[in-house]
């Protein structure tokens, strides 16, 4: 099963096995990893499951889609970067295994 | 309750024909007895169409899914058509704000004020807030009763909106009162205004006390406060009077009235729920899924509309271009297709954060952390000075079918 790395804004790493098929944000969810609040259950409608995606993992995952909702969302959320997702809007795939995300200080 | 209920409010939600349906009666939630009109939407007419009202026709959502459907979709269900509230605003005295805009001015003008809620922020707040809580609840009275809402609530949410406006703070209460005056229903006796020109009138007043500051920090250097943080943004500079008034009037009833009614709400469910009280008295962690539970409760929001730009399906039902669209977040809340066992006060729910109170979508409140915060930091350090409170009486609640107010709730912490 594919495995994503989701490190804590304190630097604390929690590597957990994600099923295919699965978002990143129920990975976290699911599994107990603070940092990831995903107030709307991932109807891509909060932005309180923020991530930065590592930049090595960026091309694989791409970006919000222009004018689409994330976006929208994305750019209402606090300290958002250029390589800032929404982990309910990022399915796991084979491809995916051993990606690293890192949360914000906060989710709002 | 002010009145009397000389009525069995399920026995008439189940036997009254739904065409004659209207939730948009603020009687319904100034006697709380909304409960199984709504059940009975959610079951027989999610999706449902009033065809007379006060406010003219709209149409009701009352389901969790339905509502969340209309909250992802601001293209369909715009804000700026017609506002916000089931009520229209007068013609001519309408406030503009950005909850009532659609993108992209909602987005440059939302844009201008949330980094005073960013989770920096709040961290350095915290100290500040704490300090003020503990202050207020030291000084209760023992052994006789006082009004909470008075005492408490509405004291530590003014302290919050004079730090956020940084507002002279001798003058501070008289951001309660025109925060009281924006949202009051003009109808009823109790209200601060008895017509829409006396509201405009007295906002206009809020609007030019609030220039003299507004003006004073353009030219100072930007600051983190909203006024400053309005001065300087560029999409909120030379608003015109109407929407000063609108953002200013959003910015104080969003920034206290919300959570001062979640923090009388909290204690009057607690009181309801004496075993969950115990619970927490046993476990004061549970503060954590305590808060976003009473805000679910609560719902202090009874609902937002929105204004149909075109023709869509909803629930069914074939929604026409320029129809009024009302969420109705206090049935939403408690669906329980969406939320288990809902109408049970459960304060260690597990996904406790799941609740339409704050919306959804790009009007989803941006001070929702802000107003967690507050409460958090008032039963921590509640629990320890005061484990237990007397409830005497239930609250008195707002004639609103917009803002689920409190008014008042006389309590007593035993010596």
């Amino acid at each position: 099963m594919p495995k994503v790395t989701y490190i804590e804004s304190n630097g604390t790493e929690h590597q957990v096995e994600v099923p295919i098929g699965l978002s990143v944000m129920r990975g976290a969810v699911n599994n107990g990893v603070p940092g990831i609040d995903a107030d709307c259950g991932g109807e891509c409608a909060c932005a309180t499951c923020h991530v930065y995606v590592d930049p090595e993992w960026l091309d694989r995952i791409g970006r919000p889609e222009p004018g689409s909702m994330e976006e929208s969302m994305l750019s209402f959320a606090a300290a958002a970067e250029s390589n800032s997702r929404l982990s309910c809007q990022i399915t796991m795939c084979e491809a995916l295994d051993g990606l690293i995300v890192r949360m914000p200080e906060g989710q709002h | 309750m002010d009145t009397h209920i000389d009525y069995d409010p399920r026995e008439d939600a189940y036997s009254k024909p739904l065409d004659k349906f209207d939730v948009s009666d603020p009687k319904l939630y100034q006697d709380d007895v909304w409960y199984p009109y709504f059940e009975r939407l959610r079951r027989e007419a999610p999706v449902h169409w009033c065809r007379e009202s006060v406010y003219g026709p709209y149409w009701s959502v009352s389901k969790y899914k339905d509502i969340m459907q209309v909250e992802v979709n601001h293209q369909t269900y715009s804000s700026e058509l017609g506002g916000i509230a089931v009520e229209d605003q007068p013609k001519g005295l309408e406030r503009e704000s950005f909850i009532r805009m659609d993108p992209p001015k909602h987005d440059e003008q939302r844009k201008v004020v949330s980094p005073i809620v960013a989770p920096a922020n709040l961290a350095e707040m915290e100290a500040t807030i704490r300090e003020r809580t503990i202050r207020v609840l030291e000084g209760l009275p023992k052994n006789e009763p006082f009004d909470w809402v008075e005492r408490v609530s509405i004291e530590l949410t003014t302290m919050m909106l004079a730090t956020l406006f940084d507002y002279p703070w001798e003058e501070r209460r008289q951001l309660t009162y025109w925060s009281d005056v924006a949202i009051c229903n003009v109808r009823a006796p109790e209200s601060p205004v008895h017509s829409e020109q006396e509201k405009f009138d007295e906002l206009k007043k809020m609007a030019e006390r609030m220039a003299e500051l507004y003006n004073a920090r353009a030219k100072q250097p930007p600051k983190f406060d909203l006024l400053s943080m309005l001065a300087h943004g560029q999409a909120t500079q030379d608003m015109p009077l109407r929407e000063f008034m609108g953002n200013l009037t959003l910015l104080i009833v969003g920034g206290n009235d919300t959570t001062r009614n979640s923090m009388t709400g909290g204690l009057w469910a607690l009181s309801q729920h004496p075993q969950e009280y115990q619970k927490l008295r046993d476990d004061p962690a549970l503060v954590a899924t305590l808060v976003p539970e009473i805000i679910r409760y609560v719902t202090p929001v009874i609902h937002m509309r929105r204004t149909a730009t075109q023709d869509a399906e909803l629930g069914g039902q074939h929604i026409r271009a320029g129809d009024k669209v009302v969420m109705w977040y206090v049935s939403g809340n408690r669906d329980p297709e969406a939320i288990d066992d809902p109408d049970n006060f459960i304060i260690d729910r597990p996904r406790p954060r799941q609740h339409l109170s704050f919306g959804f979508g790009i009007h989803r409140c941006v001070g929702n952390r802000l107003a967690e915060l507050q409460l958090r930091i008032l039963w921590e350090e509640l629990l320890p000075r005061h484990p237990a409170i007397e409830v005497l009486a239930a609250p008195r609640r707002t004639y609103s079918n917009f803002i689920h107010g409190m008014r008042s709730m006389p309590v007593r912490i035993p010596a």
